[in-house]
């Protein structure tokens, strides 16, 4: 029989829960807006006008994508620097700490366990307690989320939303361009790391424990 | 960070175009190289000499006294800016009555009606890629020309002394947004102006377009004319501007695969320019970025492949699970 340790205190659960709801609201807008669909005019890549097709949204109309997208963009930066002082102020930002000997080495036999070892009934090689929450692998993802990707994304959204800060041309293109690719680069790879997340919460000692973790805050160790 | 940022900038020029920004002809030769390149140069600096700025001298030949009088701004034309335009090779009298010529000029001249564009060039085959009479046709359709008649001319929007076909000849288009938006400002946000010819009240711009996000980012970006004129495949700028309440008012008529502004802004360049960048619509993206009208398509797929394959791997890892630790628990 397992034992319980409180891992997730309150302001982390409520912080994950709402960037849990953001990111669904982010997502859906983004595509939204990045396929916003064909309507009005249809026109070649010669520059002419073919016909007038009828009006088209992809998921949402590009306006309410954008209202959302930026009112739930707005929640988010505020929600990040919540986290960022959070996570400073209560020591919790220790977790997160990938200096460590070998950590190369220990992401290898992290994912080795992941992907054979635990089919064939090994041990986890670095099982949960109150001194690592986080194992090799799971710590540089989420340290490379939260401290590299999550920056990009809110400071390229910042861009986005006040493009008379961005400069004119960056190294000879539009600096538009290259703050919009950047952003919606990094809001791709944080939405492939949301699914994958995910679903490595199921690997818990049942499918919902590590769900239910994250609601009661207590971890579960078998 | 360097060599991120390094590889970023290699990619972005691969699968990027960089527009050749070529430099405009400034008109700051001087005097002699003028007259030798310009037919009518002689003759007009006799206009110039009064015209050419904004106070004027002469002899009053009743007192023999010196006068200076400032010249209405309306009379003031810019040399360089009239050597830089198209009429370049002109000479004043060649549109205007040869009794200018005659100073002081008789009073009659007042009466004097200006030449419009069709005057000269209608169903002129020399510059038929212009398509003047199509212009002249869409103009009559207009809510320029339905509200004011012959009280609006083409006068009121280009001047003929300083007129350059900006959408040919200027590869920025920022400077072509600048240029033609001023167009419109200059009389919608000038009641003086405006008050001309109509009586309409002065515009506020900002608040005519409050639903209209990142306003200043958009005014910046996009002429007046692409939201509130019809499309035209003949000309290369429509001309047919639009009752206020038929103006495109739909995000996606821009923001889309099927952008508007392929036929509007960047009809030009697209024409122009039918070398392939990889990005959907790439001709906007030297210049701008357009939300949902620029993708690229091999980022695109990229990303695809990329999402399918990790939702590949999340079912085959499932799917071995349940086959080898069905009734067996673990922890992360």
């Amino acid at each position: 029989m397992g034992h319980k340790l409180y891992l997730y205190p309150k302001w982390l659960r409520i912080w994950h829960f709402i960037n849990l709801m953001l990111f669904f609201i982010l997502i859906a807008t983004g595509l939204s807006m990045h396929y916003s669909a064909a309507s009005g005019w249809l026109v070649s890549s010669t520059g002419k006008a073919v016909s007038n097709v009828e009006n088209g949204n992809f998921l949402m109309d590009f306006m309410t994508a954008v209202k959302w997208h930026n009112i739930a963009a707005i929640i988010l930066c505020f929600n990040y620097l919540f986290y960022l002082i959070a996570n400073s102020y209560t020591g919790n930002v220790r977790y997160y700490n990938i200096k460590e000997q070998a950590l190369l080495k220990k992401i290898f036999i992290q994912a080795r366990y992941y992907a054979y070892g635990m089919f064939k009934g090994e041990p986890h090689p670095f099982p949960v307690n109150e001194e690592r929450k986080f194992n090799p692998l799971q710590k540089t993802t989420y340290f490379i989320t939260m401290y590299v990707l999550m920056p990009l994304l809110v400071l390229s959204g910042i861009g986005l939303f006040f493009p008379e800060l961005i400069p004119d041309k960056i190294f000879g293109l539009s600096g538009l361009l290259v703050n919009s690719l950047i952003h919606i680069t990094v809001g791709y790879f944080l939405s492939l790391f949301m699914i994958v997340h995910i679903y490595i919460c199921t690997l818990g000692v049942t499918p919902s424990t590590l769900f239910k973790g994250m609601i009661n805050g207590y971890h579960e160790v078998h | 960070m360097k060599a991120i940022v390094f590889i970023l900038f290699f990619v972005l020029r691969v699968v990027v175009n960089i527009p050749d920004v070529r430099g405009q002809d400034d008109g700051s030769a001087d005097t002699d190289s003028l007259a030798a390149r310009y037919a009518g140069y002689e003759d007009n600096e006799k206009c110039f000499t009064c015209h050419g700025g904004t106070i004027y001298e002469f002899t009053n030949p009743e007192s023999g006294k010196k006068m200076r009088r400032l010249m209405p701004k309306s009379r003031v034309l810019s040399k360089k800016a009239f050597y830089n335009s198209v009429h370049h090779n002109f000479s004043c009298t060649d549109c205007h009555s040869y009794e200018f010529n005659t100073f002081p000029h008789p009073s009659e001249l007042i009466f004097e009606e200006y030449m419009n564009c069709i005057d000269c060039h209608g169903g002129d085959e020399q510059f038929a890629e212009y398509h003047f009479d199509e212009i002249q046709k869409e103009f009559e359709k207009s809510v320029h020309y339905s509200q004011e008649g012959n009280g609006f001319s083409c006068w009121k929007c280009h001047n003929p002394h300083t007129y350059v076909p900006i959408a040919r000849r200027t590869e920025d288009i920022t400077t072509v947004v600048k240029i033609s938006n001023n167009m419109c400002l200059n009389c919608h946000t000038n009641e003086e102006e405006l008050r001309l010819f109509s009586g309409a009240k002065e515009l506020d711009v900002s608040s005519a377009h409050d639903w209209l996000p990142n306003q200043t980012l958009h005014f910046q970006s996009v002429r007046c004319i692409e939201c509130h004129t019809q499309i035209n495949d003949t000309v290369m700028v429509a001309h047919l501007v639009l009752p206020k309440a038929k103006a495109v008012q739909k995000c996606n008529e821009c923001h889309s695969q099927n952008s508007i502004l392929m036929a509007t802004l960047y009809k030009f360049k697209a024409k122009e320019e039918r070398r392939t960048s990889g990005f959907l619509n790439g001709i906007i993206i030297n210049e701008s970025y357009v939300i949902g009208a620029n993708r690229n398509k091999k980022l695109n797929t990229l990303s695809i492949v990329i999402m399918l394959a990790t939702l590949g791997g999340i079912l085959i890892h499932l799917v071995l699970r349940l086959i080898f630790i069905k009734n067996t628990k673990h922890g992360t």
